[in-house]
């Protein structure tokens, strides 16, 4: 018995690894106040809601840029709000990298982020940060309908027109995606509930095809077993990049400007007050808008860079031309609201 | 002379301890649907949402618990009082499901037959994996009642059925009992099933209400309605247990008699022979697909033995710290039946009902504010376990104790040794099998553990469970296979120890 706080230590010890990060700095906090910045340095923590597959290589060649170390939680964006929620004030994080913008939209509203300066907010097009300057987004994703070519001549130009009767029973859909309750959630923000409860109604009697990911509903139409997909744009380009072009044979369809099946919804970063070395958060979040980060959401995850002048990946339309329907991105946070009116169109649970 | 029923302070003291720490996340629970006024949470309960999810949750509780019965009473009399071919290693093989996390096996299922979606599907899984949880304490409890009775019985012309049913069940009616307590509170609790298989339950909702609706308030009131239907659980399981009864006789248990199968043998194999498809077949079978078709994809071995080693570590203490922290309540239960022990007892089970997020998030809101320096480090980690798993230690420690008789320590005691020493000379040592196949059970139950570990690992420290999920986070199946059959493996080591234990928890060594 008088061997186990013993044995706890030990591998408190051993499993430490963030030793350093006590170590923190200090010198650095009076840095912005100054016109020549001291180099923020120290190390930082980040809860991450953007996977590790997805994000890590960026976190190393940011502290091979910087010098300044990352500690990365990583968790669903969702999960990860509701801890710092939990948290509060007392939160070990620096910075709160999200998926989505609704998770973001929580932490603001709990009063948790403190505002990025406006050299960094002004790089980004106001569609895709806060009104009030407490985060911003990093990079986007676009809605589409992703099609068969063999089943489908015509595609949908809108999501109306995926009620057709005609796709009866051919349209995959991921029920628990967080991208796809989002865009419910923009068609609520947008038409309002009854007439997206009444959009639901029609769409599950259509007998769409669920699947248990976006990434199945991109395997189910390329096999054919759909027609249509309703996925983010870059599943595709995953699988091509994966599988090659040529083993690849569904496309996207890109929704008509200002419709609400093209909502572009972004991945964000805000800084936390609770931060102890905001010198080195807001030098990670200047980072993740600089053109390296961008070429590398661009490249490595198919994304929207969103930073003025950042080209998308070759073969995509540019936001300018999508002319995605303007949504307040802060609004897409009552997702619960969606969930209800899913499960009682029959969509989200059985 | 009878001794005194008063258990001693040094008893009743750490039990008390472990008692509150043991519903500390309900006290925070409270405190929480608190701060938005309990008028909004009045409502919340009240509504008719709230009414239906109640039923379903009850529904797919009572249907899963039934079921693990059936299967782990049939199992566990098969292995047991047949003259089943092979019985020692049907043993081992019947407990491997307990390997297997939920969330594993619904993804298997969901992705093979998607239209298992819903209460079929995740009542399927919870029952392939849970069933266990019956099997092995009956398994445990059929191998030391008194087979003399059943003799009779049988030498009076009764059938085999009859005598199982009528003369063997009876006897072990604490056993099921306990083990239906477990499964009825896990199935409350489990999120990997439901939510895979799109089932509306509380814990489905309740995850909605932290992930989407980030509302901790919401998710607060209805974890205190699942708090409470766990208490209305814990209470029927008492009910149904009835007064446990010592084994006092001198019999040894003899092995040997068993009840002749005869053509009923084949029936039988094919029966545990389906059991184990689905549980084992299954879930194995997709990771082997996951398997080949990650052959091409490099896999980090140094990656992989670094999280097989934390999650062992990390298990292994949990499991030795949730031993020693619920043997005064686990000996409190078995031996001095009172108010205070069975409040103290019960107060042990009620987290184990609330799924793991909740308690984890609860673990976050105390950790921060009441052991900042400890916060997101292992030990509060292991808190958190503790908190999960006592029941699993719990149960055992006192189904250990009530087994061997205290008489055996009288006579220690009046032969001069002190209670303590007689407590360790006697009873400790007898109970030694039932001791380890409770540590057996937490460690497995922690190395699976996922949302809790999530949310309070220490950074950088990764197990098998979080890589797991790394992957299919992001539906990369072939890099989570590697993962998923290290942490299959290693848990089902302890597994197969508690199989074999089941046979031999008799303490006759």
């Amino acid at each position: 018995m008088a061997a186990l706080p013993a044995l706890v230590m030990i591998c408190a010890c051993a499993s430490g690894g963030d030793a350093t990060s006590s170590t923190t700095a200090a010198p650095t906090t009076a840095a912005p106040t100054t016109t020549q910045p001291i180099k923020p340095s120290g190390s930082i923590t980040i809860y991450s809601g953007r996977s590790e597959s997805l994000v890590k290589a960026l976190y190393e060649q940011f502290t091979a840029d910087t010098g300044i170390t990352v500690s990365a939680r990583y968790g669903d964006s969702g999960a990860l709000a509701a801890q710092i929620l939990t948290e509060g004030k007392a939160s070990p994080a620096d910075v709160f990298f999200a998926q989505d913008a609704g998770a973001l939209g929580a932490v603001a509203k709990a009063k948790l982020f403190s505002s990025l300066p406006a050299s960094q907010l002004d790089k980004v097009a106001k569609t895709y940060r806060s009104a009030d300057g407490m985060w911003t987004g990093v990079s986007g994703r676009v809605r589409v309908v992703l099609i068969d070519p063999a089943q489908v001549a015509t595609p949908p130009a809108t999501i109306d027109e995926v009620l057709d009767a005609k796709w009866k029973g051919k349209v995959g859909f991921a029920p628990s995606n967080a991208s796809w309750q989002s865009f419910v959630t923009a068609l609520r923000v947008t038409r309002g509930d009854a007439a997206a409860a009444e959009w639901l109604k029609r769409f599950a009697a259509n007998t769409p095809k669920a699947y248990q990911g976006n990434g199945a509903v991109r395997d189910g139409v390329n096999a054919g077993e759909v027609a249509l997909g309703l996925v983010n744009h870059y599943y595709l380009y995953e699988k091509i990049a994966k599988e090659g072009a040529d083993k690849v044979t569904a496309r996207n369809a890109f929704m008509t400007p200002g419709d609400v099946g093209g909502l572009v919804n972004v991945a964000g970063v805000g800084i936390m007050t609770s931060g102890r070395n905001r010198g080195a958060a807001l030098a990670f979040s200047e980072y993740l808008l600089s053109d390296k980060a961008q070429k590398f959401f661009a490249e490595k995850t198919f994304e929207y860079p969103l930073v003025g002048g950042g080209a998308p990946a070759v073969g995509l339309p540019s936001l300018a031309d999508l002319k995605p329907p303007t949504i307040d991105l802060s609004d897409l946070d009552s997702i619960a609201i969606t969930q209800e009116l899913l499960s009682k169109a029959g969509l989200l649970t059985k | 002379m009878p001794p005194s029923q008063r258990p001693p302070v040094s008893l009743v003291a750490p039990a008390v301890v472990v008692a509150l720490v043991a519903i500390a996340p309900v006290i925070y629970l409270v405190d929480r649907a608190a701060s938005s006024g309990w008028n909004v949470a009045w409502r919340e309960i009240a509504q008719q949402r709230t009414i239906d999810l109640v039923a379903r949750s009850l529904t797919i509780t009572v249907m899963a618990t039934i079921l693990c019965v059936v299967v782990g009473v049939c199992a566990a009399v098969l292995v047991t009082r047949t003259d089943l071919r092979g019985a020692k290693i049907w043993r081992v093989i019947l407990a491997l499901p307990l390997a297997v996390p939920t969330y594993l096996a619904a993804y298997a299922w969901v992705s093979a037959r998607p239209s298992l979606a819903g209460i079929d599907g995740a009542t399927l899984v919870l029952v392939a994996c849970c069933y266990p949880y019956v099997f092995l304490p009956v398994c445990a409890a059929l191998q030391r009642i008194d087979r003399a009775s059943e003799e009779v019985a049988r030498a009076s012309g009764r059938s085999g059925l009859s005598v199982i049913w009528h003369i063997t069940l009876p006897q072990v009616r604490t056993a099921v009992a306990s083990g239906a307590l477990l499964v009825a509170l896990y199935v409350l609790s489990d999120f990997g099933a439901v939510g895979t298989m799109r089932f509306e339950s509380f814990t489905w909702v309740i995850f909605g209400a932290y992930n989407a609706g980030f509302n901790p308030s919401r998710a607060a009131v209805l974890s205190l309605v699942l708090v409470a239907i766990a208490l209305g659980v814990t209470l029927a399981e008492m009910r149904a247990r009835g007064r446990s009864s010592y084994r006092l006789g001198a019999g040894a248990s003899r092995s040997g008699f068993a009840f002749r199968l005869g053509r009923k043998q084949i029936g039988a194999t094919l029966f545990l022979t389906v059991v184990t498809a689905v549980a084992i077949g299954m879930p194995v079978g997709s990771l082997v697909k996951w398997l080949v078709r990650s052959t091409g994809q490099q896999t980090d071995w140094t990656d992989l033995r670094r999280a097989a080693f934390n999650s062992f570590t990390l298990a292994l203490i949990a499991a030795l710290v949730t031993l020693a922290v619920a043997i005064p309540a686990g000996v409190l239960a078995a031996r001095h039946q009172s108010v205070t022990s069975r409040v103290v007892e019960r107060a042990t089970y009620v987290s184990h009902a609330l799924p793991g997020i909740v308690i984890g998030i609860a673990v976050v809101h105390l950790g921060i504010r009441l052991l900042r320096p400890l916060y997101q480090r292992t030990p509060l980690l292991i808190a958190a376990y503790v908190v999960i798993f006592l029941p699993l230690a719990v149960g055992t420690v006192r189904a250990a104790f009530e087994q061997c008789p205290p008489r055996l320590e009288e006579v220690a005691r009046s032969l001069g040794r002190t209670r303590r020493r007689a407590l360790w000379q006697v009873a400790a040592r007898l109970s030694a099998p039932g001791l380890a196949a409770g540590t057996a059970l937490t460690f497995l139950a922690a190395m699976k553990e996922l949302p809790a570990t999530l949310l309070l690992h220490p950074t950088g420290t990764d197990t098998l469970a979080t890589r797991l999920w790394t992957h299919t986070s992001v539906s990369d199946y072939s890099g989570a296979a590697p993962y998923a059959a290290a942490l299959m493996l290693l848990a089902a080591l302890p597994t197969a120890v508690l199989g074999w234990l089941s046979g031999r928890l008799v303490g006759d060594g």
